[in-house]
């Protein structure tokens, strides 16, 4: 089976490319890119006329909730989503049920994903076993066995003395600790972000200082040991400000941060709606407008989408009681090309940050179109415009802050792996 | 549209015969007060009070009543009622207490009246002046004095203005859809 | 003119609004002053109070005022524990709704429960308190306090002791003070003052002797014990000599100042026994206009349209 992909603009930042070509694909495989007009012949042509023809999708932060929480989400559902929304590489975070601290939850996780998974699923290992902070898990036989980096996502790593050994220790295999950064005695039992909105609305706030002070503590640590940090989901100007900071000092740290922490400010929780409550909270203007600066000047390298379904009875209920976190595989490209609506990146810069770079901080060779690469690919309208319908969501996860909201960008076929998805 | 069905003199006449009859029903004022309705009926219960005093002589108790805790309408009014004060400072236990309303209509007010007066006290009876009876009665409710009876529609609407200076009192009708 | 069919907070009030209800109270605090204290409007109506947070003050004042207005009113016990599951919250209220009830008057220690119930609801929710957010009918009634006692609102100088952080009598009373023009300082140690208080248009202080100077009424606010040993404060005597209302202290504030507290009282914390009992003390007052203030807001919302 051939596939040529015509009359679409190609761009794909890994090799400087931007410009009308034809992809060939032969089973999961990208087999030419060709001039305008010169593809061969092939069993299938997909005509991506008015669509940017770009590389799938790399989210590096996504909870797919397989093992333990299949009611949420699962490998399946979630890969869906993925695909849905034009990602074609998910890298699912350890806490599960149980944690993915083990080799025999990592194989479940790949032997499930490839029976049922609609893209490419990458296991993050827990750096401590259990999430607890206390031991740290087998990592060489975690990399054997698949995981690709490694988090304590959902908890900070809170003893500051065993994330300086991951950092060390990690440093065997060059692979990322992933941090969430969270000082739990400081963000206590905040449910949304601290400041005049949570003194009116008369919710606990999590005041910036519970990201920023650990954001500090893991970059000095990270200068310490020389290790690979990866700052998980950035949300203040704070926390901005220090990893910039660190880059220029040369700490080798990046960074990512989320659609929700650059399309809403906390104002919005005026309105008690629970699926605005995720955690890093959503914050104030003022963050907004740095987390942008940061993107710009890549201080942020990566946009992904800490995806985090629930269940409807985990939202539905009183504003302290429910989960925290954004069901936001499918509508992440779309807020994020608003990014470049607003001149704040160009669709390279923001195709990048999605593409390439996640994947080379993840060390995998995704996320480009350079011949025999996987065929993971998104054809994408960046001009038609879509009302956001989270009940239609593919993900389990309906929990939406972005319900009802007018988008443009709509995804319009994805291939994952040489597989076809495509939506009227 | 509207018409003038009562001018001042027509309104003064009406009083000054309403004041003749509530004393010669009575037999004079004693054991006698006036408890007009919030708020139509509170400044004719005034005028009815020095009437009376003025034929008479001495004084006569004279209170007001609001009756909108009492109404049957609160959850089918279009608009909030907005609450007026009561002030009855006097006991009207064992009284005649007569109580005074510009129109009768449909009899409901009345009914609340009497349900708020009670709750005062235990008057030996209860008496009832208006000024003007425009029929369509829903409850079993009459006027033991009445200044004019008007035909109406039941869209109508009948306005009675009672001011400081009763050169300027008039009743008005206008005429609903 | 009320024009929602719940009472949520202050915050969703406009001045004339809450004019309304000072005034329709003010006709059943005379209702309140009679031999027969009870009138019909609400008779076969159903007031339920669900408190998800104990409460004995509150929950009878609602329960008397609609009692006064010859509404039937229920109980719905809840206990503590299915208020930290919080399960069965949408599934109580709907409950309650199927039962017949045409009110609901809802406590509950997570901010925005009221609007949750709100939405979900047809019936009339009234706010009994909500977490840190607000506590309306409190405010209510100690405006109509302060009216009745200065025959005023605007103007006047209001300064409010206490945990402003953890309180929503504060923060509904600096709502209701500021939207009907009077000045409000709020005096508490910085570790009870919420983020951007200052916003709102009110005066921050540390010291009591300069925020309680001149002032027209101070109201003292209920310390929750518990945040000495969650680090705000070291200890309760330190809180009382730093911030406790005493006799000493109240003569810096306006000699025809008068004195309020929510209740209940920590006599000996923030506030002494010689000022809560003292000439200037119009707590029991308080107490009283509860009840009036709560009768017209049942009132006022059953002729709301729903």
């Amino acid at each position: 089976m051939r596939i040529l992909i015509k009359n679409g603009r190609v761009i794909d930042p890994s090799q400087n490319l931007d410009g009308f070509h034809e992809i060939l694909i032969e089973k999961n495989r990208i087999k030419g890119l060709y001039p305008e007009g010169k593809g061969p012949d092939a069993n299938k042509i997909i005509d991506a006329s008015g669509c940017i023809v770009i590389p799938g999708l790399v989210d590096m932060h996504t909870h797919l909730r397989e093992p333990g929480f299949e009611y949420k989400e699962t490998i399946k559902s979630g890969t869906m989503a993925a695909v849905r929304g034009g990602f074609t590489t998910v890298c699912c975070m350890p806490n599960t049920k149980p944690v993915n601290d083990t080799i025999t939850v990592t194989e479940f996780i790949l032997e499930k994903s490839l029976r049922e998974g609609a893209c490419t699923v990458y296991p993050v290992g827990a750096i401590t076993t259990a999430q607890k902070s206390e031991e740290l898990t087998e990592l060489e036989a975690l990399l054997k066995t698949g995981c690709i980096a490694f988090s304590d996502d959902g908890k900070p790593v809170t003893n500051s003395l065993i994330m300086r050994r991951a950092l060390e220790y990690s440093k065997i295999f060059d692979v990322p600790v992933i941090s969430h950064c969270e000082d739990l005695k400081l963000s206590e039992d905040g449910v949304m972000n601290e400041g005049f909105v949570s003194t009116i609305t008369g919710l606990s706030g999590i005041p910036k200082a519970a990201e920023e002070v650990m954001v500090a503590r893991d970059l000095s640590l990270c200068e310490l040991t020389g290790g690979k940090l990866h700052i998980a989901h950035v949300s203040t100007e704070g926390s901005v400000k220090l990893i910039r900071d660190a880059k220029a000092r040369g700490i080798n740290v990046t960074a990512e941060t989320c659609p929700h922490y650059f399309s809403l400010t906390d104002e919005s929780l005026i309105s008690y709606d629970t699926n605005l409550k995720v955690n890093p909270p959503i914050r104030t203007p003022q963050d907004v407008e740095a987390i942008k600066q940061g993107l710009k000047d890549c201080t942020i390298d990566v946009i992904a989408t800490d995806h985090a379904p629930h269940h409807i009875d985990d939202k539905g209920k009183e504003f302290d009681a429910a989960a925290f976190g954004i069901s936001g595989l499918e509508t992440a490209f779309a807020l994020s090309l608003h990014l470049v609506e607003s001149g704040i990146l160009d669709l390279k810069q923001l195709i990048t940050k999605m593409t390439i770079t996640p994947s080379k901080i993840m060390g995998i060779s995704k996320g480009t179109l350079t011949v025999d690469s996987d065929a993971d690919i998104a054809i994408i309208n960046t001009e038609k415009t879509f009302k956001v319908d989270s009940s239609g969501f593919l993900s389990k996860g309906k929990n939406s802050p972005f319900n009802k909201w007018q988008l443009k960008g709509t995804v319009e076929k994805t291939i994952a792996m040489g597989k076809v998805y495509e939506w009227a | 549209m509207s018409k003038e069905i009562l001018d001042s003199d027509d309104i003064n006449r009406a009083i000054r015969r309403i004041a003749h009859e509530i004393i010669e029903k009575n037999r004079g004022m004693q054991n006698l007060c006036l408890v007009g309705i919030q708020k139509g009926g509170v400044i004719l219960a005034g005028r009815l009070a020095s009437q009376i005093q003025s034929i008479e002589g001495g004084t006569i108790d004279v209170g007001a009543l609001d009756i909108t805790f009492y109404r049957d309408d609160i959850h089918t009014k279009a608009e909030q009622p907005v609450v007026k004060r009561t002030e009855i400072p006097f006991t009207i236990d064992n009284k005649t207490v007569v109580l005074v309303d510009d129109v009768l209509f449909t009899g409901r007010s009345i009914r609340a009246a009497m349900d708020a007066l009670v709750d005062f006290g235990r008057p030996a009876h209860i008496q009832l002046a208006v000024l003007i009876d425009r029929g369509h009665r829903e409850l079993p409710i009459r006027a033991d004095y009445a200044g004019k009876n008007i035909p109406t529609s039941f869209n109508d609407l009948v306005e009675v203005t009672l001011g400081e200076d009763s050169r300027k009192d008039k009743a008005v009708l206008i005429s609903g859809q | 003119m009320i024009n929602s069919k719940d009472l949520l907070g202050i915050k969703e009030l406009a001045p004339e609004e809450i004019y309304h209800i000072l005034d329709t109270a003010a006709g059943f605090k005379d209702v309140l002053l009679r031999d027969i204290k009870k009138v019909p409007p609400l008779r076969g109506k159903t007031v339920v109070s669900l408190f998800f947070e104990p409460s004995t003050r509150t929950r009878t004042s609602f329960a008397l005022a609609s009692k006064r207005l010859s509404a039937d009113v229920v109980n719905f016990s809840v206990t503590t524990s299915s208020v930290v599951k919080g399960e069965t919250l949408k599934d109580t209220a709907l409950t309650i709704q199927s039962l017949g009830a045409d009110f609901v008057v809802i406590r509950h220690g997570s901010s925005g429960v009221p609007h949750l119930l709100g939405n979900l609801l047809n019936i009339s929710v009234i706010n009994a308190g909500d977490g840190a957010n607000e506590h309306p009918t409190q405010a209510l009634l100690d405006l109509f306090t302060i009216q009745s006692r200065k025959k005023k609102i605007k103007g006047l100088t209001v300064a409010i002791i206490g945990d402003i952080a953890h309180s929503r009598v504060a923060k509904s009373n600096i709502y209701a003070l500021t939207k009907l023009g009077a000045k409000v300082r709020v005096i508490c140690p910085p570790t009870l003052m919420p983020a951007g208080i200052e916003k709102l248009g009110i005066d921050v202080f540390h010291s009591i002797d300069e925020g309680i100077r001149k002032a027209d009424v101070i109201m003292a606010l209920r310390l929750q014990l518990e945040r000495q040993s969650k680090g705000f404060l070291p200890s309760l005597e330190e809180y009382f000599n730093l911030y406790g209302l005493t006799d000493e202290r109240l003569k810096l504030a306006k000699e025809d100042a008068i004195v309020m507290h929510p209740g209940p009282m920590n006599r000996g914390v923030e506030i002494e026994s010689a000022v809560a009992d003292g000439p200037q003390s119009v707590i029991l007052e308080q107490v009283t206009n509860g009840l009036a203030v709560r009768m017209a807001v049942l009132y006022l919302l059953s002729g709301v349209k729903k």
